[in-house]
């Protein structure tokens, strides 16, 4: 076997650092690249997971127009995956789309947050995990319309509008049950309680968030959590409740380390794509 | 329905068939006048060549067939190049089947080269409906969306401005659902978004 050039140690290092596009079209993502797939995964996951537990409720929920309501802001979230994970699957370019990264990943690939994927619980319980989330998702893509990566630009210009809905629906509900009967406010208590441990992820910050940030892709959600806190101050005001006690806050969703309940929600949401291949309908 | 985008973007992506069967459309540009109540700004980029333009007013949205997808305000470009649609949300359903629909009408008319682009921005807004679709939805009993400064939700069957909303989403995620308290009918809304 004819014996190959020796490399020169700084050939190969340059070699590793060219771009792999040419040199007047690089794009601004090529030395992102790997926190740019995870923050897309991360956008897309969120938005996949919590759109599937809202589908859960679809036909069980308490009245004709609330189950209406859940089933539609479960499209939206749906809908954002889809543009999301599908520009994630563009930028990996392995040959991946939005399908395959939605239904042929496992459990320890997902990079959504907890909070979403909590289970529903009582309807106070969903409401609670929808008003946390869609306050946080509303402020964070009010900022990511102004990302200077076009795709992540368009979808948050898209679905700012349609979050902005579901943030005033669910802070609507927690008034509504947490000034309500009883039997309600205990119900909101309850829910809020065991969201709020969920919450501190939402601004947790790492490598990934960093690196968004500074290359003006994404934001450090610290910068809108006082924001948030009054907004979530405000509704819970008007609903005559107090902010759930401090708790312990429990991390690892952007890492892959998840509850049990995400494994579960999976084996629905992927068993068919997985059991019949290139299924359609 | 993840599939079924993906497709679609493969297929829009298609390069264009054979010229073959192509009828060019008229150079000139249409009108877009609207017939009837105060309408809110048009959008700026909305462009059409003449009988491409017809080819797409006649198709229908799947939800509200009443309502032609020029009305709805969706088409934001064409011409015997490529069709230009943007979504009206950003997980409707009915985008796909519109796509769908679009090409069909295309190929039927001889525009078989013709390209199906989707944009998603400048995001869709319900001031894109037209005058037309605004009085079309109101004939069809659906409370058209409220120009700008404009409180009052009229009900379509008698017209009272005595209504309430019952609930924030309707049968579609473009629609409320609300009542009359003069008439005491329900009535959807296409909200404005």
């Amino acid at each position: 076997m004819p014996s190959l050039p020796t490399i020169e140690k700084d050939v190969e290092a340059k070699a590793a650092r060219a771009p792999d596009h040419g040199a007047f079209d690089a794009p601004v993502e090529a030395a992102h690249r790997d926190a740019l797939f995870d923050y897309l995964c991360r956008l897309g996951d969120d938005s996949l997971i919590l759109g599937h537990r809202l589908g859960e409720w679809c036909g069980h929920a308490p009245a004709v127009e609330v189950d209406l309501s859940l089933a539609n802001m479960a499209l939206d979230l749906v809908g954002q995956a889809t543009h999301f994970l599908n520009a994630a699957g563009a930028l990996e370019g392995k040959g991946r789309d939005g399908d395959a990264l939605a239904f042929r990943r496992d459990v320890l690939d997902f990079r959504n947050c907890l909070l979403v994927e909590q289970p529903n619980g009582d309807f106070a319980q969903t409401m609670a995990r929808q008003f946390y989330f869609s306050t946080w998702q509303h402020l964070l893509f009010d900022h990511l319309t102004r990302s200077s990566y076009a795709p992540i630009a368009d979808v948050a210009a898209k679905a700012v509008k349609e979050v902005a809905y579901h943030r005033v629906l669910s802070a609507e509900w927690v008034v509504r049950l947490g000034d309500g009967t009883h039997e309600s406010r205990a119900r909101m208590i309850a829910g809020l309680d065991w969201m709020a441990r969920f919450v501190p992820e939402l601004f947790e910050s790492d490598g990934t968030v960093a690196a968004m940030a500074e290359a003006g892709i994404g934001v450090d959600p610290a910068v809108f959590r006082s924001d948030y806190e009054s907004a979530i101050g405000a509704v819970l005001a008007e609903a005559t409740l107090d902010a759930p006690p401090a708790q312990r806050p429990i991390l690892g969703g952007r890492r892959g380390h998840h509850s049990e309940h995400l494994g579960h929600l999976l084996c629905v949401m992927q068993f068919l794509p997985r059991t019949y291949p290139d299924a359609t309908w | 329905m993840v599939s079924v985008v993906v497709d679609q973007v493969r297929r829009a992506k298609a390069p264009p068939l054979d010229g073959e069967g192509l009828t060019w459309g008229g150079a000139q540009e249409r009108g877009r006048a609207s017939s009837g109540d105060a309408t809110p700004t048009q959008p700026s980029p909305i462009e059409g060549e003449g009988s491409i333009w017809q080819v797409l007013e006649a198709v229908p949205d799947p939800e509200i067939p009443v309502l032609g997808i020029t009305d709805l305000g969706i088409v934001r470009h064409a011409d015997a190049d490529r069709v230009v649609l943007t979504p009206t949300y950003t997980g409707c359903p009915a985008t796909h089947v519109i796509e769908t629909m679009v090409r069909e009408a295309l190929d039927a008319a001889g525009y078989r080269a013709t390209r199906i682009e989707t944009v998603l921005t400048p995001p869709w807004t319900t001031d894109w409906i037209t005058g037309e679709g605004r009085a079309k939805l109101k004939a069809y009993g659906i409370a058209p969306p409220l120009p700008a400064g404009v409180r009052a939700v009229e009900c379509p069957q008698c017209g009272s401005s005595d209504t309430a909303e019952i609930s924030r989403f309707g049968s579609t995620p473009c629609k409320s659902l609300w009542r009359c308290h003069a008439c005491l009918e329900p009535f959807d809304h296409f909200k404005c978004h």
